[in-house]
């Protein structure tokens, strides 16, 4: 029982260390989209590109004045219903970044979100590695050290 | 986890003591927190209706909100109950008065609550139907502020008709949770001494003395165990004559091992609190409109839905799952415990995640929004005042670089913590093979984790 337990243990962190290996980059790209913003959502509601890619793009509003403030690169635009505006940036940091709206455009505003993720995001990939790694260490920690502990006597209390 | 282990703060802190038993301490924190309380609901009355410039909407549900659940809870368990707002007016009636230990009885019918209500039921499924029409009420200032009224008044007719503080201990949805969370806070009050207590015949922390009121939380403090539902009111430092209350610093997440008192409605409160979090970080951080749609009541077919899904989530889904995790753990550990008893105790592995989960949802909401506060102390209505040179200021996201890490290490620290947890309640039901019934629960909890990294970062 223990040397499979130690065995999964290890697999678990040879996957959470693979998932902290550089990925392959690829030739940067153009992605040109269209977010439409309307009450209360981002259409599209998540945009995923590859970092260094150069990311153009066409921000519309279909009701209300809205506006995209994207975190991580501080870029903000606002936008009027019927006059498209044009935002330029070069995805160059990796990760998930909310873009929000900017201007109170109603009830739900500070909950109109949308999403863009730069791959290979590299700060999830090292999230998910640090939990399995610590899951890990932790079962480890358990089976090695705590279980002889428990032999003689439990620690909590049941009259 | 021995006891030996504590700091006995009131003794190293004499000048601390000495405030806590003062009969004015409690009542002036509740004036200032009922007068910002008030404000909150005048603002939602009488004030601009957009959220994001009302005090309202800003003070309560981010700055309080961030305040309880970030610093409050993790930190000081119930210390928000001992100066909340919400059951003063009804206790100052019921007392017949503010500061002074009125002689005599409390003012009220003094009917007795149901036995049967003598649980965390109601507060379950308050908090559940508050947390349906979060949406509507999280946003809405006028909404907002007509809960906020109900609660109070809900809390005064309950102080009329039943003694001490029934509104809190058995129906406010907020105190249910702060009574869950506040089981891995790292302080307490207890007697120094429980056989001094047990010897001690008129029990004046019960009944009350010239000093101060018998508890209003109806708990004997005597031998209190857990800091679920001991309310920091502080009566019984001000009524002990052997000076025997105190408050401790002890381990974190101390009174989740008390398995004595573990019970299914705090274990419901664990599923809930943690389903609801996951639920809060997809609908309203999320970026499926047609979600947020379904939550505002845009239309009532899908609204229906959405509530139907959530209840179901809340209360079969997850604990479904986790009912599944816990045959399969009492049968690879071969524990012999009764299956609800094993499903109950194993549940309150589930509160280091839920408030962990809490806390990452809340940092990604309130670092974000958090601006808005300094703007609407200056405009509270948003009427165009400007009363501290603040009302101008712009909308701006703090730290938005920062969140992702915390959020990472919150959950993450909140996982282990639940799994430690596990393996000990494992422990207590089969010494020899606590690691098998610990297995399962690590994989459900990982895979929960994951889920709510994924939400944040993925």
């Amino acid at each position: 029982m223990r040397m499979v337990l130690y065995a999964s243990l290890l697999v678990i962190a040879l996957v959470a260390l693979w998932l902290l290996l550089p990925t392959q980059s690829q030739a940067a790209t153009t992605h040109h989209v269209t977010i439409d913003a309307a009450q209360y959502e981002f259409s599209p509601g998540r945009i995923e590109v590859a970092q260094g890619d150069e990311v153009i793009i066409t921000l519309t509003a279909s009701d209300v004045v809205h506006g995209l403030y994207l975190d991580g690169y501080d870029i903000e635009q606002q936008v009027l219903p019927g006059v498209s505006q044009q935002i330029r940036f070069f995805a160059d940091q990796p990760g998930k970044f909310r873009y929000r709206c900017s201007v109170s455009c109603g009830a739900l505003h500070p909950f109109m979100i949308g999403e863009l993720v730069v791959s290979s995001n590299a700060p999830f990939r090292q999230a998910v590695a640090a939990v399995l790694l610590a899951v890990a260490g932790s079962i480890f920690y358990l089976s090695r050290f705590r279980s002889s502990q428990n032999e003689q006597g439990s620690e909590t209390t049941r009259a | 986890m021995a006891a030996d282990t504590r700091v006995d703060v009131l003794r190293r802190l004499p000048l601390l003591a000495r405030l806590l038993k003062s009969r004015a301490f409690q009542p002036a924190l509740m004036l200032l927190t009922l007068f910002v309380f008030t404000l909150a609901i005048l603002t939602g009355w009488f004030g601009t209706p957009a959220g994001s410039r009302n005090f309202g909407i800003v003070f309560v549900w981010i700055v309080w909100w961030a305040l309880l659940i970030v610093i409050l809870v993790p930190f000081f368990g119930r210390l928000w109950c001992m100066i909340c707002p919400i059951p003063a007016p009804g206790e100052w009636l019921q007392r017949r008065g503010i500061i002074r230990r009125a002689p005599g009885k409390l003012r009220s019918l003094h009917r007795r609550w149901d036995r049967r209500l003598k649980n965390m039921w109601l507060q379950n499924f308050g908090f559940l139907t508050i947390a349906t029409f979060s949406a509507i009420i999280l946003t809405r200032p006028n909404i907002s502020a007509w809960v906020l009224f109900g609660f109070i008044v809900l809390a005064i007719v309950l102080s009329l008709i039943f003694d001490n503080r029934v509104f809190c201990r058995y129906v406010c949805p907020v105190g249910g949770f702060i009574g869950l969370y506040a089981m891995m806070a790292p302080i307490e009050l207890r007697a120094r001494d429980c056989a001094a207590c047990k010897a001690h015949r008129t029990k004046d922390c019960v009944t009350g003395s010239a000093a101060g009121y018998g508890c209003p939380w109806m708990v004997y403090p005597g031998n209190l165990q857990r800091n679920t539902y001991c309310g920091l009111c502080m009566e019984c430092l001000k009524t002990c004559p052997k000076d025997n209350i105190t408050i401790r610093v002890r381990p974190v997440g101390a009174d989740l091992l008390v398995m004595k008192e573990h019970r299914l409605d705090e274990a419901y409160k664990a599923f809930i609190m943690l389903a609801c979090a996951l639920l809060y970080s997809v609908v309203l951080l999320g970026p499926w409109g047609w979600l947020k749609d379904a939550a505002n009541m845009e239309s009532l077919p899908a609204w229906a839905a959405y509530a139907a899904a959530f209840w179901g989530i809340n209360l079969l889904v997850l604990p479904g799952m986790f009912g599944g995790v816990t045959i399969i753990a009492r049968f690879a550990a071969k524990q012999t415990a009764p299956l609800r008893q094993l499903f109950i105790d194993y549940a309150y592995a589930l509160v280091p995640l839920g408030l962990a989960a809490w806390i990452a949802f809340s940092l990604g909401f309130v670092f974000a929004n958090g601006s808005y506060a300094l703007s609407v102390i200056s405009d509270p209505f948003g009427w165009g005042w400007n009363l501290f040179g603040t009302a101008e200021l712009s909308w701006t996201p703090i730290l938005p670089g920062a969140v992702n890490l915390l959020q990472m290490g919150v959950l993450t620290g909140g996982l282990l913590f639940g799994i430690n947890v596990i393996h000990r309640v494992a422990a207590h039901h089969s010494p020899g093979r606590a690691l098998h019934a610990t297995l399962p629960f690590a994989g459900l909890l990982t895979t929960l984790t994951l889920v709510f990294l994924w939400l944040y970062l993925g």
